[in-house]
C-alpha cells in the first residue's frame, strides 16, 4: 500500500505521466463531479425540511458552506503545495499551486457573496465586520494577491516560487487572522458539521449538505486538473512528447 | 560572521544616514496621514479619540509599507544585491542587518512620534504611552513581514501598487492588535495581554520573517 502510495508520487511528479493521468481521469471525474453536486443541490434546495425559524432562506446553505470550505482548503492545499515547491523544488507543485488559485478566488467569492444574501433576511444586514467574514474578505484578497503577483512575473518557475512563498507566509496569516478577529464580538452561528461529536444539524438536512460539499469539490479538483493539465503542455512545449502530441502527424494530435 | 553582519549594518546605517531623505519622508508621511483625519471628518473631540487608534495605526502601516518599496531595489540596480546574494555567507546574515538598519531608522522614529499625533488626535494622555509601546512592538513585525513583498517584486518595475497589494493583507493582524491594545487601554482595561500577542507575533516574525526574505531575494534573482 504504502509503496503503491510512493510509486505514485514519483510518477505523479513527472509532467508526461502527469498528462496521461490526467486525461485518464478527467472524463470520468468532471460528469461524477456535476452529477454529485445536482444531486446535492437539488436535495437540498428542492426536499430537504424547511427549517423552523429561518424558513426556505436557510437553503442557501447548500451553496455557502460547500463554497467556503473548498476556498478554505483550497488555500490550505496552495499552502502545502507551495512548501513542497519550495523545498523540494518539484515542478508539479508550482503547475498545482497555480491551478489552485482561481477556482479558490472564485469559490472565497461566492462565499462572501451568498453570505451577504443569507446575512439580510436572517441577521438584517448585508455585511457585519464579523469574525468569519473578515477573515474570508482575507483570504480573497490573498488568493488576488498570489494571482497578481504570479501575472506580474514573466518566467514562469520563478513567478511559481515567488507565489509559492508567499502562499506559505499567506497559510500562517490566515490562522493569525482567524484569532485576531475572533475577540471581536462574533455574529457568526458557530460551525454545525462537525469532524467529532454530535453535528447539531437533522440528517435529512446534512446529507445533501454533505453531498453538495462533495460535489463542489469533485468540481474544483477537476477544474485544477484541467488548469494543471495546460500549464504543463504549454511548459513543456520545446519537450519531445509534447512536440509529438501537436504534431499534424501524430495521429488525433493535442487535445 | 558577525564581523560580517557589524559590517553590512554599518553599511546600511551610513546609507541611509547619507541620504536623510529617506528617514525622514516616512516620518513625514506619516505625520501628514493623521493630520488629514480630523480635516476629513471633523474635529470633534470624542469622534477624533474614536478613531485616534486605528487612524495612527493605518497610517504607520502605510508609512512603513511605501518606505519599503526601494528597500532593495537601489541595491539591485548598483549590482550590491547580486553581492549580496552570491557572497560566500548566508544570505539571512546581511539580509537581517539590513532590515535592522532599516527599522531603526524608520520605524523607530515611527514609534517615537506616535505619542505627539495620538495627542494631537485628541487621545487620552494616559493611553499614549500604551500607543508607544504598541507601534514600537508592531512595526518591527510591518517591516520584516513587508520586506517579504518587497524581496518579492525586486525585479518588477511596477512594484509599488503590487507591493500594496501583497503586503497589506498580511498586516491586519498586526493593525487588529495593535489597534485593539490602544482601545482596550482607552477603556480603561489591562492591555498586558494584548501587549503580549503583538510580542508573540513579533517573535514570530523575526525568526522565520529573515529566512524568508532572504529566500525571496534568491526567488527574485532567478535562483
Amino acid at each position: 500500500m504504502w509503496k503503491t502510495i510512493k510509486r505514485w508520487y514519483h510518477q505523479l511528479g513527472s509532467p508526461r505521466y502527469f498528462y496521461g493521468f490526467c486525461n485518464a481521469v478527467l472524463p470520468w471525474l468532471v460528469p461524477i463531479a456535476l452529477v454529485v453536486l445536482a444531486v446535492g443541490l437539488a436535495w437540498g434546495l428542492a426536499w430537504a425540511p424547511v427549517e423552523r425559524y429561518q424558513g426556505d432562506s436557510y437553503r442557501i446553505i447548500y451553496i455557502h458552506v460547500p463554497a467556503s470550505s473548498g476556498a478554505l482548503m483550497g488555500y490550505i492545499a496552495m499552502g502545502v503545495a507551495g512548501l513542497v515547491a519550495l523545498v523540494w523544488r518539484m515542478k508539479m507543485a508550482e503547475v498545482m499551486l497555480k491551478a489552485l488559485a482561481p477556482f479558490g478566488a472564485v469559490l472565497a467569492a461566492v462565499s462572501l457573496l451568498t453570505g451577504a444574501l443569507w446575512g439580510k433576511p436572517t441577521w438584517g444586514t448585508y455585511w457585519q465586520w464579523d469574525a468569519r467574514m473578515t477573515s474570508m474578505l482575507i483570504l480573497l484578497f490573498l488568493y488576488l494577491g498570489i494571482i497578481a503577483l504570479q501575472s506580474a512575473i514573466r518566467d514562469p518557475r520563478q513567478a511559481a516560487r515567488a507565489a509559492s512563498l508567499l502562499a506559505v507566509v499567506g497559510v500562517i496569516n490566515v490562522v493569525i487572522v482567524k484569532y485576531s478577529v475572533e475577540w471581536l464580538q462574533t455574529l457568526h452561528q458557530g460551525a454545525t458539521l462537525k469532524m467529532v461529536g454530535e453535528s447539531s444539524i437533522n440528517d435529512a438536512m446534512k446529507y445533501p449538505l454533505l453531498i453538495s460539499m462533495l460535489g463542489l469539490w469533485l468540481l474544483y479538483a477537476a477544474n485544477v486538473l484541467i488548469r494543471a493539465r495546460a500549464e504543463v503542455l504549454s511548459r513543456e512545449r520545446r519537450s519531445g512528447w509534447v512536440r509529438k502530441l501537436v504534431a499534424p502527424a501524430g495521429g488525433k494530435g493535442g487535445r | 560572521m558577525s564581523g560580517i553582519w557589524w559590517a553590512s549594518l554599518r553599511r546600511e546605517l551610513t546609507l541611509i544616514w547619507r541620504a536623510p531623505a529617506d528617514m525622514v519622508q516616512p516620518l513625514f508621511f506619516f505625520v501628514v496621514v493623521v493630520s488629514l483625519f480630523p480635516l476629513g471628518l471633523s474635529p470633534k473631540p470624542e469622534l477624533l479619540a474614536l478613531v485616534a487608534p486605528g487612524a495612527v495605526w493605518v497610517a504607520a502601516l502605510l508609512a512603513v509599507m511605501l518606505s519599503l518599496d526601494g528597500l532593495f531595489r537601489r541595491d539591485q540596480e548598483s549590482g550590491a544585491l547580486d553581492q549580496m546574494l552570491t557572497a560566500p555567507v548566508v544570505t539571512v546574515v546581511p539580509v537581517s542587518a539590513k532590515l535592522l538598519a532599516h527599522w531603526l531608522l524608520t520605524g523607530l522614529p515611527l514609534a517615537l512620534i506616535a505619542p505627539l499625533l495620538g495627542y494631537m488626535m485628541q487621545l487620552p494622555v494616559a493611553v499614549l504611552d500604551t500607543l508607544m509601546v504598541s507601534v514600537l512592538l508592531g512595526t518591527p513585525t510591518l517591516t520584516v513581514v513587508g520586506a517579504i513583498g518587497a524581496a518579492l517584486t525586486v525585479g518588477l518595475n511596477r512594484g509599488g501598487i503590487l507591493l500594496a497589494v501583497l503586503v497589506l493583507p498580511l498586516y491586519i493582524p498586526v493593525l487588529v492588535f495593535g489597534a485593539g491594545v490602544v482601545r482596550t487601554a482607552q477603556d480603561g482595561l489591562p492591555t498586558d495581554g494584548l501587549l503580549a500577542v503583538l510580542g508573540a507575533i513579533l517573535a514570530l516574525a523575526l525568526s522565520l520573517g529573515p529566512v524568508a526574505v532572504a529566500l525571496g531575494l534568491r526567488i527574485s534573482a532567478g535562483d
